[in-house]
């Protein structure tokens, strides 16, 4: 029920309406409405409890386990929030001086030390607003350096047939031409087709380590070599930075550029279309064109690095510092964690995933790639089911929500039919993924025994399985009164 | 069982080629293909006059589930495209080999036709798969 039906007219909370109208006398005669605005007229407590009843109907990591694969979808602890709203940070404004933040931009010019550390990259800009930002930034980057030395005939982008949909966007977005590479069946990058395609037109290439399929990229340093010989750069998209958090460096991969995403690896929730951030690092030879302002210690005190300084730099992708309070909650994490702590988010996102995998296995579900050790992330595949006993991914994926369980990632990666892609996060226990375990294993007996139970799957949502085919094709987002 | 046709030939990336009476050829995607992506919602197909090479990309199938390329069977100029699908994508669901085809094109080689699969390898390649 929308709150607008709870309406019926004259109904009002009188102690929160504004005690006198606004007055509206300094705006052109011609702009103001003549109608009063169509609002639901209830009383506070209908209003707090339509509210409340909706929050309670989310889905979310503060009430269920969420293993959306490729998302991170893990627990970002409140302190980091807190920490992040403090009134030195919240309130300063961002046309103040550097000489009145100095608290503020040593925590920037910290969090661009750490990301540092913790990838292995030579230097760090936080300016990119979000993950697809970081990601043209890191290309436009690579163009630039191209165009700097005018090898111009590189117009080429190498990006593996398992990435990200967003790395062939981002390379069409920088003028690039996107060239395929083959996986092999085992999940590493076809590295021979690889030898065959870098050239003079090799401009770089986009690769996921791991990669999206769950699995460790274990050539990637004769990848890198091989692009590199051929004059290109290698660019590490870092969706799946959580698997290898401080244990391994994409700088000592090879990688030229990579961006991270604070949002989800660093803190801050996401998935809602809410601020992201998408900061670059980025080794010696790109360093002079990363995104502007980046904060510099002078050995005195904190200062913005701008276009002044940089003059190669690709120029601001955004107001200011980007996202600010992504920064500092992501800030406030990696303080928190320290060292150690970020080098336990790998290991137990990884140790979690491979747990939970065997035990899968174990109930008789099928990897996508059994003899292979997962990342942080790996992939069921009900192809045998479907062909079996007619039970898709999707109906899976439907059940587990009648079992209080978050959907995994479903049909990605493509490469792999019929697919859950898991991703169980550092954050949950031992209990938690048994209770996933169990669920499954009982949907999997379900299945055998009566799939039109998954096929109409959920049973016990407030919206039953939705049309999702005539949602797409006759799109109606619009509420319409009775 | 997907439907595999006796009259056409099969690309590995599961597009059907059928040679007509003018020298052209139309293809579409396979009905073994529109069962993988399930229901489609979109269809994005390319200029008349294009030129593609064989194994382009050049067209776009969009499902809920996902969004998948459409390769060029063989090389050869687009001729004439399906229009009917921009408002009925389902046509390709419902009829791949017939209302659901995607493009005509005149081939650079009509023997490049004869590389592609029999019916019979096609059938075979998809069992394996």
């Amino acid at each position: 029920m929308l709150i607008f039906e709870h309406s019926r007219p004259g109904r009002r909370a009188g102690v929160q309406a504004p005690a006198a109208e606004a007055s509206a006398d300094d705006l052109p005669a011609g702009l103001l409405r003549e109608d009063r605005p169509a609002l639901p007229e209830v009383s506070e407590m209908q209003a707090v409890r339509h509210y409340t009843r909706l929050s309670q109907k989310n889905f979310s990591i503060d009430t269920h386990f969420y293993p959306l694969g490729s998302c991170t979808m893990k627990y970002n602890p409140r302190a980091c929030n807190t920490l992040a709203m403090l009134p030195g940070i919240l309130a300063r404004h961002p046309l103040a001086p550097a000489s009145e933040g100095q608290g503020a931009l040593a925590c920037l010019y910290e969090l661009q030390e750490m990301l540092k550390e913790v990838t292995g990259m030579k230097a760090v800009s936080l300016t990119p607003a979000a993950g697809a930002q970081g990601e043209f930034a890191g290309v436009a980057m690579i163009r630039a350096y191209h165009d700097a030395r005018n090898d111009d005939a590189r117009d080429e982008i190498l990006v593996p047939d398992a990435a990200h949909g967003t790395n062939p966007a981002t390379a069409t977005m920088c003028g690039y031409k996107v060239r395929e590479i083959p996986t092999l069946d085992n999940g590493d990058v076809d590295v021979d087709a690889l030898r065959e395609a870098v050239g003079e037109h090799t401009a770089g290439i986009m690769l996921t380590n791991p990669s999206t399929l769950g699995v460790f990229e274990r050539r990637i340093k004769e990848i890198a070599d091989i692009v590199h010989q051929a004059g290109g750069l290698l660019y590490y998209d870092g969706a799946n930075l959580n698997a290898i958090l401080g244990k391994v460096r994409p700088g000592d991969m090879g990688f030229d550029v990579i961006h991270m995403n604070l949002h989800k690896t660093f803190s801050t929730p996401h998935g809602g279309g809410g601020p992201g951030a998408g900061p670059v690092g980025v080794s010696e030879r790109l360093e002079p064109f990363m995104p502007v302002p980046i904060v510099d210690y002078d050995g005195d005190e904190y200062v913005w690095l701008t276009e002044k300084e940089r003059p190669q730099s690709i120029g601001r992708l955004s107001a200011f510092m980007g996202n600010a309070g992504v920064l500092f909650r992501a800030y406030v994490y990696a303080r928190l964690l320290g060292r150690e702590g970020m080098h336990r988010v790998a290991e137990f996102a990884t140790l979690n995933a491979n747990y939970l995998m065997k035990r899968l296995q174990q109930a008789g579900f099928d990897l996508a790639f059994p003899d292979r050790r997962a990342t942080h992330e790996f992939i069921v595949t009900l192809k045998r089911q479907m062909k079996e006993l007619n039970v898709s991914a999707m109906d899976v994926a439907k059940r587990l929500l009648d079992y209080g369980y978050h959907a995994p990632t479903t049909y990605f990666p493509l490469l792999v039919p019929e697919c859950l892609l898991i991703e169980p996060t550092e954050t949950e226990s031992r209990e938690e993924l048994d209770g996933f375990v169990e669920a499954m294993t009982r949907i999997l007996e379900e299945a055998a025994g009566d799939a039109g139970l998954l096929h109409e799957a959920p049973h016990t949502l407030p919206v039953r399985r939705l049309d999702e085919v005539r949602a797409a094709r006759e799109l109606d987002l619009r509420w319409k009164a009775g | 069982m997907s439907d595999v046709p006796g009259d056409l030939r099969y690309s590995k990336s599961h597009e059907w080629v059928r040679v007509n009476d003018d020298g052209t050829v139309t293809t579409g995607i396979t009905d073994h293909a529109q069962g993988l992506l399930g229901d489609l919602v979109f269809v994005e197909l390319p200029e008349v006059d294009h030129e593609v090479e064989a194994e382009e990309a050049c067209a776009v199938v969009e499902s809920v589930k996902a969004a998948s390329d459409v390769y060029a069977p063989i090389a050869g100029t687009v001729v004439e495209v399906n229009e009917e699908l921009n408002d009925a994508p389902e046509a390709v669901n419902q009829d791949p080999y017939g209302a659901g085809w995607l493009m005509r094109l005149q081939p650079s080689s009509v023997e490049d036709v004869e590389r592609l699969m029999s019916p019979d390898e096609y059938q075979e390649y998809i069992e394996s798969e």
